[in-house]
This record gives C-alpha cells, structure tokens and sequence, in this order.
C-alpha cells in the first residue's frame, strides 16, 4: 500500500534505522491510513517524546492527532478509554515504566476486561506504549521490568519487540488489533540499528508469533525483548564450548506461541528462559511450567531460568550485577548436563 | 450570581447539615490575582535584617550548588541533574520556614531545599549519581526520600502530618511538587485528605512554566494554580517565586497556621525554570531565548542583592563574602564527588527484607561466587 508518508520517505535514502526511527515510523504510517488513530501522552507533541519515538507527527498530524496531554497516567489512559467507546484507535504513551502505574486502575479495571463484561459489544481497539527495563543507566523507578502485571491480566495482549524489524512490524499488527495491546519498548534497544529502512517497511507481523532468531541443536534459550540481543551473544561465546544454541524470541508473551517454542524444545530437549524482570512468579515461571507440561518426555534437563534477581530494580552503579548477561546464560548453560550433575 | 440563583439551585441545600463543622481557622480562600511580592515594595522596609541576609547567603550558596551539579553531569560524576536554577527562593525558603521538628517532601528537583536544610550535599546526590536510592536516613532528618514518581509523596506528607496531630505533636509537613505535578490524581486527592482531616500541612507549588515541553496553559485551564485550593476548601496563595522574602513570608504565614491547628494551604509560587529540564533535555525544541532571558532579569538572587544593597544591609564585602563562602561549597562538593563511590555489590540483598529470605540466601551466594571468580580472573 503506497499512502502520502510511505512515498515520502521513500525519497530519502535507505540508512540503516533505529528501533525508535521504525516505531515512529509505524505510528506515521497508521495514523496517514487511518484518521481514528490518535497518540497522545506527556510530551509526545512538541518534543517529540523523551526518546523522541513521536518524532513530527503533531507537526505532520495536529495537535489534534498528537496530543500533549496534561501529566496524569490515569487520565491519559482513562480518557482513551472513552475516545475507544467513541470509535478511536489512540495509542498512548506512559513516559516510562514505573509511570505507568497510575494507570494501572483504568488497565485492569477497564480496558482489560471491556470487551468480556459487554459481551463483545465494546472491544478497546487501543495500544498502551511503555518504555520499559534497566540497562541504561536510569535512576530509581526508570528501569522496572513490569511485563507480568500485564500479563497476569486477562483481556491484554502484551507484545514486545527485540529488533527494528519487528518494531516496526508489531506496532502496525498493534494498532491495527482490535483488542487492547500493552506495547513494551525495550528502552536500551531504542537506538539498536539494523538495515531495515523505510523503502522496503518489514512485514506487519502478526501478534502471537515466536520467532527462531538462531538455529542450534543442544539446547534452546527463550527469550523476549531486551534480552534477546544477550541471548544471541551467548550463543555465539557457546559455541567454543561445544554448544550449539537455539535462540527463540517470543515477541508476544500474550498471546503465547506454544507452538514455535515447543517444537524447538522438542529438536534441542534442553531450554533456559532468560529475561530480566525478577524471577520468582516471573514471567519465565509461566513458561517454564508451559514448556515442561508439552514436552516433558523430550527433556533432558529441569528448564532453567536466568532473570534479574528478586530485588527491587537496583541503583545504576549496581545493575550490572543485577541484569542476566552472557556469563550467566553460560552457567545455566552447562548446568544443562544434567545427567552429568544427578 | 450567587449560588442560589444558578441553575438548579432549587435542589441547592442553603443550610449545612447538621453534622457539618466550619474549618477552625476560617482565612479568606480565594489567591490574590497578583503574585505576592516583597522586595522592592514597602512591604521589605519591616522584614527582618536577620532573615534576609541568612536568605541571601542560602541563596548564593544554592546557585553554586546547581552549577557544580550540573558540571559534575558533564563528567559523568551524576548520571542526570534536574537543576533548579532561577527556582533557589522556593527551594530555600522552604528549607529557612521549618523547625527542626517538621518534615520536608521534596519533589525530584529539591536537591538544593533538601541541602538548604541542613543534608550533607553528597548524601542528597546519590539518587541522581547512581550509587544508591536514598542516600540518607528519611528519619534522622525529617526529608522524605528524594525520588522521581511525581506527586505520590504529597498523601504520604499529608498521612504523617495527620498522624503527628494524632500524636499531639505539632509538626508540620510541606510538601514540595511541580506545576505538571498538579494534574496528577496523587495531588488532589492529597489535597482532598488534607482539608478534611484539616491536616497541618503546607503545599509549594513551584510553578516553573514547564513540565518538561509542555506549557502551564496545555496542563490546566485554571486561572492558577492557587485557585485549585478553593474547591477543596482550603486557602489558596499566589507569591513571586523569585522573590525569597515574599515566598518566606507567605510560606510561614502558611506554616503558621497548619502549627495552630487552622489547616492546610496551597501556595503557588510563579518562577521559572532558567535551565532545561534535566543536562538530558533540549529546551530549544519547545521555548525560545527571549522568554528565558526576561526571566534571567527576574533573577531571585539579584533581586534580594539589590534590596540588601539598597538598604545597606548588606556591602561589597559582604557579597564577596557571601561568594566565597559558596565556592568553598562547590570545591568541597567537587573533591568529595570526584572521589568514586565505594560500593558493595552484596548490598543488593540486604535490605529487600528486616530479614533475608532464604531465596535471597541463595541468590546472595551465586553473585558472592561470581565476584569471586570476577576477582581470581583479574588476579591472573
Ligand atoms: C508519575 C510520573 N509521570 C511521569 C514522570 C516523568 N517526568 C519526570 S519530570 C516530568 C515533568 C515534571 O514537571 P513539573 O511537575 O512541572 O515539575 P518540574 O520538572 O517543572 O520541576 C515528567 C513528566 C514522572 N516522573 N512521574
């Protein structure tokens, strides 16, 4: 489909894009298709956002269209609730993770469950966008990795994309669902280039689709969002010890691609999950459980987790220690031999 | 109109239920249409000597503390920096109006209110220079921790206030909070608690202009922010925030009247933020030159400086002497930051729980064992 915006851009030239150049480009692109979606959130207008992912589009669209909102997540997302019944697609913007949880009242008390206590009547067509993670260095309450409050609610799709590709491709399949969708952007990822450019726009990619970012036989990480890029790391540093690794990326934790995960289980017999939200009720917890309840018989091995430790998120100085990297992925890694070990 | 003539005033009850009590200390609630001034007024002739020039010194010696701050960023000595330069009269006349018995909820940006009352300015850094949340104990100083969530501490300023009152002590809370912080719901319905409980708190609206790129007109519709205090029944104040004898006075007025029982006030103080957001932001995206540089004309410290000179409460000396004293601030504060932090990683665990968990045992063990083999391998 050519529209205004795709011929534009496909005016400058192909460079390599960021993970915030793709988002913004997807919300560009809806909002030149479709006059019901609207962004809104603290200083997404004017500034852009702080991460300037909203970049132009108040320039390109109005303020009507992109709007400033006055500084109240629970007004924000409450009021979208209301542009939702009226007909709207909005895509909100919470500034940061641990910002979001003002708005969690509306999200669990409303647009969570909408659709089901009308009966279908009343879906909540809208996109909640939250930056969210560690590993850049923020202060207190800037780096929470809240993905399984999201997922613990019923009526939520919760999607999360690890390359520029699939930002792109996830936030169109977003906001074009007519369900809810709690988009989170791994913040450390914003500036994560590839070459995908705006000529050639990836594929929408439809929500609740595993993806095998690396194929490999002893044994299969899974994984999502932040610590994808880590996963892919630590398969490459296996290698030298012998393993050949399998790197899933789930992209959408709701719903949950049982297939992809389980048959990569299956070929490799051997899985850790790694994220870095805390593990305990986790969100590897979950996957875990799922995964040993398919394919138990094909198990060599307890499926392991590497995640941040149960604290809360820690100081800057300090979160190095805190957040799974490949060093850790390596040890669960070897504690796969497990026949060895009992 | 009165009230009795609006639209369906029939059902309007013109005499209060029974159960309804008038607040103790009836004062007037509607703000002033002017920002409150002092300085270059008469109304400076009667202020204390004492008082400005104690308010001149915290004045020169907050300036400094937000320029060393904000070159420390440059460094990378502190991760980010909201200065709050050309905001010093709210910061410091907050500090100056409290007894040593009241406590102080600052809000992100009051490093220099929290410093002003007496916090060593390195354990009032270590939020912004990453070593840890909370660099000092909330208790020993009577300052709420100094964190980014916007209005969530103002309940928490009105929840202690009530609870000093219920203790009969006569403590009194102020809490410090943005302009953007005002839309939050955390601020009304502290607000809300506040004049129905007739809490003995103060609210120090520091309306700078801004949060981050969005204007004070795209934040409320009100004619200010003062007028907020009416609805709940509670006095609304509009002072020159750059003005330190004005915010002084207002805010001890209002101080005043919480101690004796007469309730909460809202002051909102109308400054502005002569820095950017934070060392992060670009302010060139969403304000233009001139509006800063008439403000830097407005500047809270010249201001006070012309009156004392005016006066001959104050001379060059004085001034000099006044600098000086805040250099050596500044240099301490350098020397002191440029030291690097020392840090325990195993502190990660030892304060999640009064006592540790036996998951938290385990996972202590496996960093111990990691720094451990970190150690060895760079021993080789
Ligand atoms: C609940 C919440 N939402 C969003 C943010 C992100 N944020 C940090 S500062 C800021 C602007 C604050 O503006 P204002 O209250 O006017 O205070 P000022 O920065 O002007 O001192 C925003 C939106 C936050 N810290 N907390």
């Amino acid at each position: 489909m050519t529209t205004v915006a795709t011929r534009a851009a496909a005016r400058t030239a192909a460079k390599p894009a960021t993970m915030a150049q793709a988002l913004n480009r997807a919300m560009r692109d809806a909002m030149a298709e479709d006059p019901t979606v609207h962004v809104m959130g603290e200083d997404v207008g004017t500034l852009g956002g702080v991460f300037r992912v909203t970049d132009g589009l108040a320039k390109e669209f109005g303020e009507d269209r992109c709007t400033d909102t006055p500084l109240a997540e629970a007004g924000i997302l409450g009021t979208a609730v209301g542009m939702a019944m009226y007909g709207l697609r909005p895509v909100v913007e919470m500034q940061f993770d641990a910002f979001a949880y003002p708005a969690f009242e509306q999200l669990v008390s409303h647009v969570s469950r909408m659709r089901n206590r009308t009966r279908g009547a009343m879906p909540m067509p809208l996109v909640v966008r939250v930056p969210y993670g560690g590993g850049i260095g923020g202060v207190e309450h800037h780096s929470d990795s809240s993905e399984v409050y999201y997922m613990a609610t019923p009526g939520l799709h919760v999607v999360t994309p690890a390359t520029v590709e699939d930002a792109y491709g996830l936030l169109r399949a977003a906001i074009a669902s007519d369900d809810p969708v709690v988009f989170l952007e791994p913040k450390r990822l914003y500036w994560s280039k590839s070459d995908w450019s705006p000529e050639n726009p990836a594929a929408v990619e439809p929500i609740g689709r595993a993806v095998v970012r690396r194929g490999g036989r002893s044994a299969t990480l899974i994984s999502y969002g932040p610590s994808v890029p880590v996963c892919l790391e630590a398969a490459e540093a296996a290698r030298a010890e012998g393993w050949d690794l399998e790197v899933v990326d789930l992209r959408s934790l709701v719903p949950f691609d049982d297939e992809t995960v389980c048959a990569s289980v299956r070929r490799t017999g051997r899985a850790v999950v790694v994220h870095e939200a805390t593990g305990f009720a986790g969100p590897g917890a979950e996957i875990a459980a799922r995964v040993t309840e398919r394919c138990f018989h094909h198990l060599e091995a307890p499926v392991l987790r590497v995640t941040g430790f149960d604290i809360p998120y820690p100081p800057p100085m300090l979160e190095r220690h805190h957040l799974p990297g490949v060093d850790r992925i390596l040890d669960a890694v070897a504690r796969l031999q497990w026949e060895a070990q009992s | 109109m009165t009230v009795q003539e609006l639209p369906g005033a029939a059902s309007y009850r013109p005499v209060p239920p029974p159960a309804w009590k008038p607040r103790t200390d009836p004062a007037p609630l509607l703000p002033d249409p002017e920002p409150y001034r002092v300085l270059g007024t008469e109304a400076a002739g009667g202020f204390a000597p004492d008082v400005l020039r104690r308010l001149y010194a915290e004045l020169v010696r907050g300036r400094r503390y937000n320029t060393q701050a904000t070159a420390l960023t440059k460094q990378g000595r502190l991760a980010v920096y909201p200065s709050s330069t050309g905001q010093e009269a709210c910061e410091v006349a907050a500090a100056l109006v409290l007894e040593e018995r009241d406590w102080l909820f600052p809000s992100y940006r009051d490093t220099l209110a929290a410093v002003a009352r007496g916090l060593d300015p390195v354990e009032a850094l270590t939020l912004l220079r990453g070593d840890w949340h909370t660099g000092y104990d909330p208790r020993e100083h009577r300052i709420a921790p100094l964190s980014t969530p916007l209005a969530t501490q103002l309940p928490h300023a009105v929840g202690l206030a009530h609870a000093a009152r219920l203790r009969g002590d006569d403590v009194v809370a102020l809490a410090m909070i943005g302009d953007g912080g005002t839309s939050e719901g955390d601020f009304h319905e502290a607000l809300n608690f506040a004049a129905v409980w007739q809490a003995p708190v103060v609210f120090l609206v520091q309306n700078n202009g801004f949060a981050i790129s969005v204007p004070l007109a795209k934040q409320t519709a009100a004619p200010s922010l003062a007028h907020k205090a009416v609805g709940y029944g509670m006095p609304g104040r509009l002072v020159d925030g750059n003005d330190a004898a004005a915010v002084h006075q207002v805010l001890s007025e209002a101080v005043a009247r919480a101690r004796r029982g007469g309730g909460p006030t809202l002051v909102e103080a109308v400054t502005y933020r002569i820095d950017a957001h934070t060392n992060a932001d670009d302010a060139t995206r969403y304000r233009v030159d001139d509006e800063v540089e008439a403000w830097r004309r407005h500047d809270p410290v010249k201001l006070l400086e012309r009156e004392l000179t005016e006066r001959g409460l104050i001379d060059e000396d004085g001034i000099r002497e006044a600098a000086d004293q805040a250099e050596d601030m500044a240099a301490r504060l350098r020397e002191r930051m440029n030291a690097d932090a020392v840090l325990d990683p195993m502190d990660l665990f030892t304060h999640v729980y009064a006592e540790q968990t036996a998951q938290l045992r385990e996972q202590a063990a496996q960093l111990r064992a990691e720094l451990d083999a970190e150690a060895e391998g760079d021993d080789r």
